[in-house]
C-alpha cells in the first residue's frame, strides 16, 4: 500500500505560508522541525517522572534543545505556533519514530540512540552545505552531539547493566527497530548523501549496541505503512491522541495570544 | 570561621570532649554568629543546629522536586511554544534547585537517598502550596508570580543565613526564582490584556492561589514553634509575619498593574502602620493541607513514590555497570602492570 502525500496546504495544514519561492525548504524545515518538536514533546512527559534527579534535568534539557532547533525550523517554514497548533495529524511530517510513546525508560533510550546518532549525522552533513537550514544545523549539531552521547551512555549502562535492565534494554530497541528504515527516506529539500548516512548510522549504532552486550535487532527497519510514510502524513494511532494534548488549550481559544 | 584539615563528621563532637571544652566550643560558635560568619561544614556546631538544618534544608529540597509536579502538569498542553519552553526551563532548574539543596544537605552529613526515603514515607514535609492542583494554565503563571514571589522573600534573607553552603545555594536559587517569577507575571499579563475568557481565566487562578500563597510563610508568629531559635541561630532573619506583610505590600500594588484583583475584602492600605491590612488566614485549611488533607497530598506522594519505585531497575542498573567498568579498568591497570614488569624484566634479563 502506497502511502498518498499530503501537502503542507492540504485540509488541517493550517496557513502555512505559500509565498516563497521555495517550497522544497518549507518541506524540508517541515520534516525535521516536526521531528524535533513531536520528540521533545514526548520528552517533556517525562517531568517528574524520571528515574533519578539527574534524569529530570538531562531529559528537560535535551527537550528543551530540541523545542529549540523545532522553533527556529517552523518558523522558516511559517508561523511556528500556527503549525505546531493549528495542523491536523495527516500534515505533520515527523517520523513515526519521534512520535512513539515514551514506554519505560530503556524504551526512550533506544529511541533517543536511534534518533540522535541520525541527528547528529544529518545535521553533521546539513551544516556543511551552502542550504539555508546549515546555520541552524551548524549550531544543533553541538546539542545533538551531547545528546548522542546522553543516549549512549545509557544504552552501555542498560544493556551491560544488570539482568533486568539488559532484557529492558534489548526489548526496547527490538521494538522501535521497524521504525528506523524510514530515517534514511530522502527529504525532499535536503541535498545529502542518504545511503551514506544509512551506512554510518548501521555502523555507529551496531557499536554501540554490541559494546552494550546486545544485537543489532534482526527484523525489518521498515514495513507497509512505515517506509517514509511519517514523512507523506501517515502516523500511527498513538499520535493523535498526543496532538489532542497539546493541542487543545491553544484551539479552545481561537485568535488568543498568550 | 571554616577552620580547614578537620575532618567532616557527623557524630557529635563533644561527646570525646570535657563538658569544659563543650561550652568553649558553643561560646566560639556563638560568638561566630552573633558576628555575623559563615558556619561551614567542617565547623564545630551544636547538634540541634545540624538537625535544624538538615530538616529544613531537606524539606527545601522536597518542595523543589514535588514542585515540579503541579507545573510539569501543563508540559504537555502549554498554549505557545514560546511559553512551553519557558515552562520546561522553569520545571528542569526546579530539579537543578532540588540537587543543590540536597548537595548543601549531605555537607552535614545526610545522604540524599535517606533524605528522599523520608521523603517518599512521609516522615519529612514540602511545601503544603504544593497541594494545591493546577487546573487552568493560568496557573501556571499564578505559581510564578505568587507562589515563587512567596519563595523568594523568604528566600532572600537566607542568602545570609548562618550556614554557609546553605546561604551560597540560596544565592543560586534565588537569582533563577526571580526570573520565573517574572515570567509568571508576564504571563498572567498576557492573559489579563488579552480576551476576555484568558482575562477571567487569570482572575479565577489569583482567586484560588492568593491565600495558599500567603499561608507559605508558616503560621502565625505566637504560633511558630522553630521560629525563635532559628532567629538566634540567624538561619532565620525575620518573623513569619513579618515576611508576610512584606509579601503582601509588594504584591497588592502588583495586581493592580496586573488588572487583577486579590480575593481579599478587607483587604487595604492602612496609613498608620504604613502597610496594607488583609483579612483573617483560614489556619484551619493550612492545618488540614499540612496534615496531608489538602486536595493533592496523597496524589503528589504516590507520583513521587512511583516515578522512585519504577526507576529503580535504571539505578541498579548504573550501580551494577559502574561496579563492571571500574573492575574492568582495575584489570587493565593490572594487566598493564604486569606486561611492564614482565618487559621489565627481559630487559634485565
Amino acid at each position: 500500500m502506497t502511502p498518498t502525500p499530503v501537502s503542507p496546504a492540504s485540509p488541517g495544514a493550517g496557513p502555512a505560508s505559500t509565498t516563497t519561492e521555495a517550497p522544497a525548504l518549507h518541506a524540508a524545515a517541515l520534516a525535521l522541525g516536526d521531528d524535533a518538536l513531536v520528540l521533545s514533546h514526548r520528552l517533556g512527559e517525562w517531568a517528574g517522572h524520571a528515574p533519578v534527579l539527574e534524569e529530570e534535568v538531562a531529559l528537560a534539557n535535551i527537550a528543551l534543545d530540541l523545542l529549540g532547533q523545532a522553533r527556529v525550523l517552523l518558523s522558516l517554514a511559517g508561523d511556528e505556533d500556527e503549525l505546531a497548533y493549528l495542523r491536523e495529524e495527516r500534515a505533520f511530517r515527523n517520523l513515526q519514530l519521534v512520535e512513539q510513546q515514551n514506554g519505560d525508560f530503556a524504551h526512550t533510550i533506544a529511541r533517543q540512540l536511534y534518533f540522535s546518532v541520525y541527528q547528529t549525522l544529518l545535521y553533521g552533513q546539513l551544516a556543511d552545505t551552502d542550504s539555508p537550514l546549515a546555520p541552524l544545523a551548524a549550531k544543533a549539531v553541538k546539542e545533538v552531539a551531547y545528546h548522542q552521547d546522553h543516549a549512549e551512555q545509557w544504552t552501555l549502562r542498560l544493556g551491560d547493566g544488570t539482568a533486568e535492565s539488559h532484557e529492558r534494554m534489548r526489548r526496547g530497541l527490538d521494538a522501535l527497530w521497524r521504525f528506523t528504515g524510514e530515517m534514511f527516506q530522502p527529504v525532499p529539500g535536503l541535498d545529502l548523501d542518504w545511503q551514506g548516512m544509512r551506512e554510518q548510522w548501521t555502523a555507529r549504532v551496531t557499536e554501540v549496541i554490541e559494546k552494550a552486550t546486545l544485537s543489532v535487532p534482526e527484523g525489518p527497519q521498515s514495513g507497509a505503512w512505515t517506509a517514509g510514510a511519517g514523512r507523506e502524513g501517515l502516523h500511527t494511532e498513538s499520535f493523535g491522541r498526543m496532538l489532542a494534548e497539546m493541542q487543545h488549550l491553544h484551539r479552545s481559544h481561537p485568535g488568543a495570544s498568550w | 570561621m571554616a577552620t580547614a584539615h578537620q575532618p567532616p563528621s557527623t557524630a557529635p563532637h563533644h561527646t570525646a570532649a570535657g563538658a569544659a571544652d563543650t561550652a568553649a566550643l558553643e561560646s566560639a560558635f556563638d560568638a561566630a554568629v552573633a558576628a555575623d560568619e559563615r558556619i561551614e561544614p567542617r565547623d564545630w556546631m551544636p547538634d540541634a543546629y545540624r538537625a535544624t538544618l538538615v530538616r529544613q534544608m531537606a524539606q527545601h529540597a522536597h518542595s523543589e522536586i514535588i514542585g515540579m509536579q503541579p507545573e510539569a502538569n501543563w508540559i504537555t498542553r502549554a498554549p505557545s511554544l514560546r511559553r512551553k519552553a519557558i515552562l520546561m526551563a522553569k520545571v528542569q532548574d526546579e530539579a537543578g534547585h532540588g540537587l543543590y539543596l540536597y548537595s548543601a544537605a549531605e555537607t552535614l552529613g545526610a545522604s540524599r537517598d535517606d533524605l528522599l526515603d523520608k521523603l517518599h514515607s512521609g516522615r519529612q514535609k514540602y511545601s503544603s502550596i504544593f497541594n494545591y492542583p493546577t487546573l487552568t494554565w493560568a496557573d501556571v503563571g499564578a505559581i510564578g508570580w505568587l507562589v515563587d514571589g512567596a519563595a523568594i522573600t523568604n528566600q532572600v534573607p537566607l542568602c545570609r543565613c548562618s550556614y554557609g553552603p546553605y546561604a551560597r545555594a540560596m544565592v543560586r536559587v534565588c537569582k533563577e526564582e526571580s526570573f520565573h517569577q517574572r515570567q509568571g507575571y508576564e504571563l498572567l499579563l498576557a492573559l489579563s490584556r488579552g480576551t476576555p475568557a484568558q482575562h477571567a481565566m487569570a482572575q479565577d487562578a489569583v482567586d484560588r492561589w492568593w491565600w495558599p500563597s500567603l499561608m507559605m510563610f508558616g503560621p502565625p508568629d505566637a504560633e511558630s514553634s522553630h521560629s525563635e531559635q532559628s532567629m538566634t541561630w540567624k538561619i532565620k532573619r525575620h518573623s513569619n509575619d513579618e515576611l508576610r506583610q512584606r509579601f503582601v505590600d509588594i504584591c497588592v500594588p502588583q495586581a493592580e498593574s496586573l488588572g487583577l484583583t486579590l480575593p481579599d475584602p478587607d483587604l487595604r492600605w492602612n496609613d498608620e502602620r504604613g502597610h496594607h491590612d488583609f483579612g483573617a488566614i483560614d489556619w484551619s485549611e493550612f492545618w488540614a493541607v499540612l496534615k496531608g488533607n489538602g486536595p493533592c497530598n496523597e496524589q503528589r506522594i504516590t507520583q513521587r513514590r512511583r516515578a522512585h519505585e519504577e526507576g529503580a531497575w535504571v539505578r541498579e542498573a548504573a550501580t551494577a555497570y559502574a561496579a563492571k567498568s571500574a573492575a574492568r579498568t582495575a584489570k587493565a591497570t593490572k594487566s598493564a602492570k604486569s606486561a611492564k614488569n614482565s618487559e621489565r624484566e627481559e630487559a634485565t634479563a
